[in-house]
């Protein structure tokens, strides 16, 4: 492997890691702010006990995320200082504006976790909300840097120098809409479909427990209704890359030669020198369809795109059919679990739905880092799309392999404790032995 | 003033910020280490409840120094980045291993020998990862890093691998651990015997201090030339004044148990220290190349960024009013809370 390539390798390391709490990061804050606002209604004990549950799973979650974010905001630097220095004026606004938010988050977050009996309930209660508008805020604008890079907007180019620019622009380009919904949705499918998969794992066990019961249902609720939304997102999504990056979109379709009437290739394995996807289900004049509307529509396909410029076709459509496979996935249990739901009039616990559930529960993170694993290696050999190659942005550092493989051990490291004490947090404890909202602080030694 | 320079008193302000908040919590990690005596699970108790609810966002302040770095002088980030490769690595790990071991050993089980595995590798990170950014903020001062045609010319060495660059780390550590332990002499009103502790680990930090300061002087004459020379502004002998009366003030004020007025004087410490760096650094980011005219970016980005940064404080100063408040005002301390 060249530096090139550890270089690429440790920047999708991190950004692998820090989406699953930046994601987790979002969505957990709005469950935790509804089950307190059942509690707030209803003043049903159980539902506190699960806002406080909750919390504390956030604050493990949020503690990692702030980290490996800090990691990211550096490593564009250490690792890409050619693209920062060309990029920083012209989409450095989002990254500043996503601090503030990050502040508000952390401020309030704090306020949440430690001002349980230090201020009122309807304060308290707000500042959770504050803390999921802000964690909302902060995926939406760092997203905006990202869909930059995929549609470059906001320059000019005047003999090799950027000029006029417009840094809103920047922010507001062609990709950032589709973009931001998508990710904003996916944040919300994942942690509905984690957060219910463990507790359906409890009720399985416990049919009585009126505390996974309320979890599940939340949980689940939140999930089921964004699931259908990210459907209709990721049409939208698909429709702009073929618009925009068509040899992304021909990737994530193993389309290798244009042609009216495209079959959709599901599955199966692209081979770049015979320019054919062996094995795959092809589905006639469906990726016309799909893509414009019209069965009939001529669809670009890789051949009309220059060899050195091909993302790596095989995991580029591994990686989209993988994310599609993991939504319809989610979409069909969403729709049996509403199905039940509205015929029994209750929060469903069949025990078949529980094991679906249980067994659900990591598609929307896989969903996430598959839709990821698309977007970005997908764009290449471009890390700004049609203006400034990969290759041409790394650091000049050599002996990229020592910081690479240290971080890989770090994450490692704290992947594994991190699942041992969530772990802790709802499976090995009773969820009825949480301390008093008045424990003294004798309880922190 | 022009908008360069007005952007370049955010990262400064930004930077005395994040060292009066988050250079604590360094500090608050060091003393959580070197807990020793018969009230050494006390004090780190008083530690963690100290830094608990507000590290994270004291944290903050660091990522906003980054972004305002790259969206506003854009060769400067990428220069020391590049520059500063390998201790900025470094400074990554620690801050991943200092964070993730300060929240697992809040939520992880009490069993002892996990327990304090966690603690050890809480305080060893707060020993070396402001020491790594005193080094690094030593390395922009040296003058050793060099730009040619808008590259790093000096290597992946130049800078932070001097003398003068280890003092400056040391000397962070140093003004770390005096800010902390002051802060928790305040911080543990009420508790006579814990606030005794940290008054004589303030008063040995604050002492230890005066010939760590004399040595990152004596050696800038050659590691930081620029620096040096511009010690002798008309500005100068003011802001020695000033921070002298501020340290003795703060000695003076621990020794009679003034501990508020202690506290202030501290945090005047400090300001002034790198008020001055700030000041002596000036017009430059990076000695000699980079400054903060010839870093900078387009000017429609300088005023939309400036534009977000006035109303970023407008939300951000009443939110961390707030937190304060909560959690610092007096007879805060008595009772808490948390879920542990």
């Amino acid at each position: 492997m060249t530096d090139l390539d550890f270089a690429r390798s440790q920047m999708a390391l991190s950004l692998a890691f820090h989406i699953v709490f930046a994601a987790v990061g979002v969505g957990m804050p709005l469950l935790m702010t509804v089950a307190e606002a059942l509690y707030l209604r209803r003043r049903d004990p159980v539902c506190l006990d699960l806002a406080r549950r909750w919390a504390s799973g956030t604050a493990i979650l949020f503690a990692v995320g702030a980290v490996s974010g800090t990691v990211l905001s550096f490593e564009l630097g250490l690792l890409w200082p050619q693209f920062m220095e060309y990029a920083g004026g012209i989409i450095g606004m989002p990254f500043s504006l996503e601090g503030f938010a990050f502040f508000t988050e952390a401020i309030f977050l704090g306020i949440y976790l430690y001002g349980w009996d230090r201020i009122p309930p309807l304060l308290h209660w707000l500042a959770g909300g504050v803390v999921a508008v802000s964690s909302l805020l902060s995926a939406i604008f760092v997203v905006t840097a990202n869909a930059w890079m995929n549609a470059p907007a906001g320059f000019t180019v005047v003999d090799g120098r950027v000029t006029n620019v417009d840094p809103i622009a920047a922010m507001l380009n062609p990709a950032s809409t589709n973009q931001v919904v998508h990710m904003v949705l996916a944040a919300y499918v994942a942690t509905g479909f984690v957060v219910a998969g463990v507790h359906a794992f409890f009720l399985l066990r416990d049919r009585a427990s009126a505390f996974h019961r309320h979890a599940l249902g939340i949980a689940l609720g939140v999930g089921a209704l964004a699931i259908p939304l990210q459907i209709v997102s990721g049409d939208a999504i698909s429709r702009m890359v073929a618009a925009r990056q068509p040899a992304k979109l021909a990737a994530m379709e193993a389309h290798y030669h244009t042609q009216a009437g495209a079959p959709l290739t599901i599955g199966g394995i692209p081979d770049d020198a015979a320019m054919t996807t062996r094995y795959g289900l092809r589905i006639p004049k469906a990726l016309s369809l799909l893509v414009a509307r019209d069965p009939g529509a001529s669809v670009r396909g890789l051949d009309s795109i220059p060899r050195d410029e091909w993302p790596p076709t095989r995991i580029v459509h591994w990686a989209f059919d993988l994310m599609v496979g993991a939504g319809f996935a989610m979409l069909a249990i969403a729709v049996w679990a509403a199905w039940l739901a509205w015929r029994r009039r209750r929060v469903p616990d069949e025990r078949w739905l529980l094991r679906a559930l249980v067994v659900a529960a990591p598609l929307g993170l896989i969903a996430i880092e598959a839709g990821w694993t698309v977007t970005e290696v997908g764009r290449q050999p471009w890390i700004i799309h049609g203006v400034m190659r990969t290759a041409d942005a790394v650091t000049p550092m050599r002996a990229l392999a020592v910081p690479f493989i240290t971080f890989t051990v770090v994450y490692i490291f704290l992947s594994v404790v991190l699942v041992y004490l969530l772990r802790r947090q709802f499976i090995e404890t009773d969820p009825r032995a949480m301390p008093e909202p008045r424990s003294r602080r004798g309880s922190v030694a | 003033m022009t908008i360069e320079d007005r952007l370049g008193a955010v990262i400064l302000a930004a930077l005395v910020l994040y060292a009066l908040s988050g250079g604590a919590d360094y500090g608050g990690g060091m003393w959580d280490l070197l807990a020793s005596g018969p009230r050494a699970s006390r004090q780190r108790a008083a530690i963690e409840h100290a830094i608990g609810p507000i590290w994270e966002a004291n944290h903050v302040w660091l990522i906003l120094i980054i972004v305002v770095l790259f969206t506003a002088f854009p060769p400067a980030f990428a220069t020391s980045m590049t520059a500063l490769h390998i201790p900025m690595t470094a400074v990554l790990i620690g801050i991943v291993l200092r964070g993730s071991a300060f929240v697992f050993r809040r939520y992880d089980a009490r069993h002892d020998a996990v327990h304090r595995r966690w603690t050890t590798l809480f305080g060893a990170a707060s020993f070396f990862t402001p020491f790594l950014l005193g080094l690094c903020l030593g390395a922009l001062a040296s003058g050793e890093i060099r730009v040619v045609d808008g590259r790093v010319a000096s290597g992946f060495f130049a800078g932070w691998t001097t003398p003068f660059a280890f003092a400056c780390g040391l000397f962070a550590l140093g003004l770390f651990a005096f800010l902390a332990a002051t802060y928790l002499t305040v911080d543990t009103e009420g508790e006579p015997d814990l606030q005794d502790d940290f008054r004589t680990r303030a008063l040995i930090a604050g002492v230890v201090l005066a010939p760590m300061a004399a040595l990152t002087f004596v050696l800038a004459r050659n590691g930081a030339p620029a620096i040096f020379a511009r010690l002798t502004s008309w500005w100068a002998p003011w802001l020695v004044a000033v921070t002298s009366v501020c340290a003795i003030g703060a000695l003076l004020s621990l020794w009679y148990r003034r501990f508020h007025l202690a506290r202030g004087a501290a945090v005047g410490q400090v300001a002034s220290i790198l008020v001055g760096w700030g000041l002596a650094q000036y017009p430059h980011l990076v000695i000699p190349d980079l400054t903060l005219t010839n870093a900078a970016t387009a000017s429609s980005t300088l005023h939309a960024l400036q534009s977000a940064l006035t109303v970023g404080a407008v939300v951000l100063f009443p939110a961390f009013g707030y937190l304060f408040y909560v959690f610092k005002r007096p007879g805060s301390a008595s009772s808490s809370g948390e879920v542990s």
